[in-house]
């Protein structure tokens, strides 16, 4: 039972690799934007004082460390404007979540009751918007949802309204683009776990007196939870940084916390307050990612 | 046909419902038929089970007995017929209000509920007090010796223990007939032999009718006051254990029963003979079922067959009927048998298999030996199908 030497190194390596790709690509950029976060703004290249001045020796370090200071994140707790803009955005991703929870989980219910072939068929189409750019598809919806598009045409044909509603620029189409481009990260892990569940738990329910509504409460929901809550955070995590789908689909009203990072950035030429919202950010989506990791190890007990 | 039932069927405890005539069955299943597609499952199959029976479905692999008990169950729809428990036809009744439990071969614990909670599932079900369902878990949890491991989940117990948690889950309902699809299965040859007799124990103690599907011949022959014996879904043979195998209806269930060595012949002219075996002229003591001259089959158990050395010149071989010479082929040495391949002077192979009595040195049969190979008339079987 001696492993052998080269074979552990190897191994080594191996479970290394991980780390480093982490270490890389995570935290150092992550310990260089809250550095940032720590800096002031300053009219220059880059545009934020202190800078590591390397040719000063010791007491350029000094200097680097006293000039930092925690004078952004103040900054944020004092402004009602990014106050709002992260409960704006826990809320749309809140209830975004829950609405694909809604919607995803009979789909994902549905394609697990088909025959296995046609089960692969469904997956596919569910990924299939995947196959067309994200941006193009979110263009798409602006068309789609603008005052003459197709939308209200048919609306009108069909005589459910009499005045075309407005749907651009309002909270509704930011559901509408969130529910349909985040869809498929819901439906997914759902599918996982839901075609998992072993169907005989099922016979054995209704052979002890359970009707079906009542197992599916008793029984499939709680043994699909690691698919909920799987789905749940990767949608909602992405969801809070939201971007592209509030700034093309969503009006002033609704500022999400990734468009105040955006004007920050580009509009402001601020960085420094631009990073202590990305931090904050990070550091309120970490709480949910400890909740899941706890409940995965729960559930890697149980197997 | 009573009087058979009486010879072998009693054997066991003297109980014999089925031999009794006016008897209301507990379940009768009429003409029932599952059709998948174009597989036919079940085809046609008529039985009646007694309150208080221990019954086997009994066959090989995909001969339907499955299906069968799911179909009494109420997760499969019959194709055709009636299933009827209690004078009450099943047919409209969804799984979930039938009076029957199921014990799943994959035991099917619910994985995120603890031992109590499995067991209590059912009657929570029923809207019972909590009192009565602690007290009803606590008792099931005694009958199956599993006192201290109630709060435990399924997955940090043993094969064994989880097998009589599924046991006590679906016992606790108190059901009408309880369903056991190939309950042992998954157990290790040692322990599935004590659970076999705890089974039978828990059964006669409760008094209640269990129906068991296994392909484990011996399985069902311990268990079992009953067993239907299936091929293609369709009953072979539906009597008690001694009588399977001591008087099989069929080559079919001859062969599929235990081993057996097979002949062909017709009836002979003279009362009790078969003319023209690869033995020659037998004589059997069991009544034929059959027109002199007609096709029929011989079947002798291994183990009825004697074997004397030819080199031991014997008084017992003189006159002896059902007496042929042949060379010992091979031995398969099983520690407390030994099976015997045979070839007769004409070709035939046999088997026997001969208790291990004395010590191995004393045994004087060893491979190319010439011996006298003989049945008594009494153990052969005829068979007309």
């Amino acid at each position: 039972m001696n492993p052998q030497p080269q074979r552990s190194r190897l191994a080594g390596i191996v479970l290394w690799l991980p780390y480093a790709w982490l270490i890389a690509f995570f935290l150092l950029p992550f310990l260089i934007v809250l550095k940032i976060s720590l800096s002031q703004s300053a009219i220059a290249q880059p545009p934020y004082i202190p800078v590591f001045d390397w040719s000063a020796g010791w007491s350029g370090v000094r200097s680097f460390f006293a000039g930092l200071s925690l004078d952004n994140y103040v900054f944020l707790g004092s402004d009602p404007l990014y106050v709002i803009s992260y409960m704006k955005s826990l809320q749309i991703a809140a209830f975004s979540t829950l609405m694909l929870l809604v919607i995803g989980y009979p789909i994902a219910y549905a394609i697990t009751r088909t025959p296995p072939r046609l089960q692969a068929i469904l997956v596919v189409l569910v990924i299939l918007p995947f196959w067309t750019s994200f941006l193009i598809r979110i263009y798409a919806w602006m068309n789609i949802l603008q005052h003459d598009g197709p939308l209200n045409q048919l609306l009108l044909a069909l005589h459910i309204v009499r005045e075309p509603p407005a749907w651009l620029s309002t909270n509704t189409a930011v559901y509408i683009g969130i529910v349909y481009s985040y869809l498929p990260f819901m439906v997914l892990p759902l599918y996982a776990a839901l075609e998992k569940l072993d169907q005989s738990l099922l016979e054995a329910a209704a052979d002890l007196g359970c009707p079906r509504w009542r197992t599916f409460w008793a029984i499939t929901l709680p043994l699909s939870a690691p698919g909920v809550i799987a789905g749940s955070l990767l949608c909602f995590i992405p969801i809070v940084g939201e971007f592209v789908i509030p700034d093309l689909l969503g009006g002033s009203q609704t500022a999400m916390i990734g468009q105040a990072i955006w004007s920050e950035f580009f509009a402001n030429k601020d960085w420094p307050t631009a990073a202590a919202v990305a931090v904050v950010l990070v550091c309120l989506l970490v709480t949910p990612i400890v909740v899941f990791q706890h409940q995965a190890m729960r559930g890697m007990e149980r197997d | 046909m009573a009087t058979m039932a009486a010879s072998l069927g009693f054997a066991k405890r003297g109980f014999a419902p089925w031999a009794e005539r006016n008897l209301q069955p507990l379940l009768r299943i009429e003409a029932v038929s599952k059709r998948f597609g174009e597989f036919t499952a079940v085809d046609q199959l008529s039985l009646d089970v007694f309150q208080g029976e221990f019954f086997a479905l009994l066959g090989p692999s995909g001969c339907g007995k499955t299906t069968l008990l799911r179909l009494i169950a109420g997760f499969e729809r019959p194709s055709s017929g009636r299933i009827i428990l209690d004078g009450v036809d099943l047919g409209p009744v969804p799984p979930h209000r039938r009076p029957v439990n199921m014990m799943f071969q994959s035991y099917a614990l619910f994985p995120h509920l603890t031992v109590e909670a499995n067991i209590a599932f059912g009657l929570k079900q029923e809207g019972l007090p909590r009192s009565e369902i602690a007290s009803r878990v606590a008792d099931m949890l005694a009958l199956v010796k599993l006192e201290s491991f109630g709060r435990r989940k399924p997955h940090e117990l043993s094969g064994g223990q989880r097998q009589r948690v599924a046991l006590a889950r679906s016992l606790v309902k108190r059901p009408r007939v309880l369903l056991l699809d190939e309950p042992m299965a998954a157990l290790d040859k040692k322990l599935r032999g004590e659970t076999q007799f705890e089974l039978m124990d828990l059964q006669r103690r409760l008094g209640l009718t269990f129906i068991i599907v296994t392909h484990d011949q011996s399985e069902a022959m311990t268990v079992a006051d009953r067993i239907a014996v299936m091929d293609r879904g369709r009953l072979m043979q539906v009597a008690p254990p001694a009588e399977i195998y001591e008087q099989p209806d069929s080559r079919w269930v001859a062969d599929f029963i235990g081993s057996v060595n097979l002949f062909e012949g017709r009836v002979g002219d003279a009362a009790h003979t078969i003319e023209g075996t690869v033995l020659g002229r037998l004589r059997v003591t069991a009544k034929i079922d059959a027109e002199p001259n007609a096709t029929v089959w011989v079947a002798v158990r291994p183990e009825k067959i004697r074997l004397i050395p030819c080199a031991v010149e014997s008084t017992q071989r003189d006159n002896a009927e059902n007496c042929v010479r042949a060379t010992v082929v091979d031995i398969g040495y099983l520690g407390d048998l030994s099976l015997y391949r045979l070839r007769t002077e004409a070709g035939a192979l046999l088997q026997a298999a001969i208790a291990n009595i004395g010590p191995l040195t004393a045994r004087g049969i060893s491979w190319n030996d010439e011996v006298w190979l003989s049945f008594g008339p009494e153990a052969a079987i005829v068979l007309t199908r």
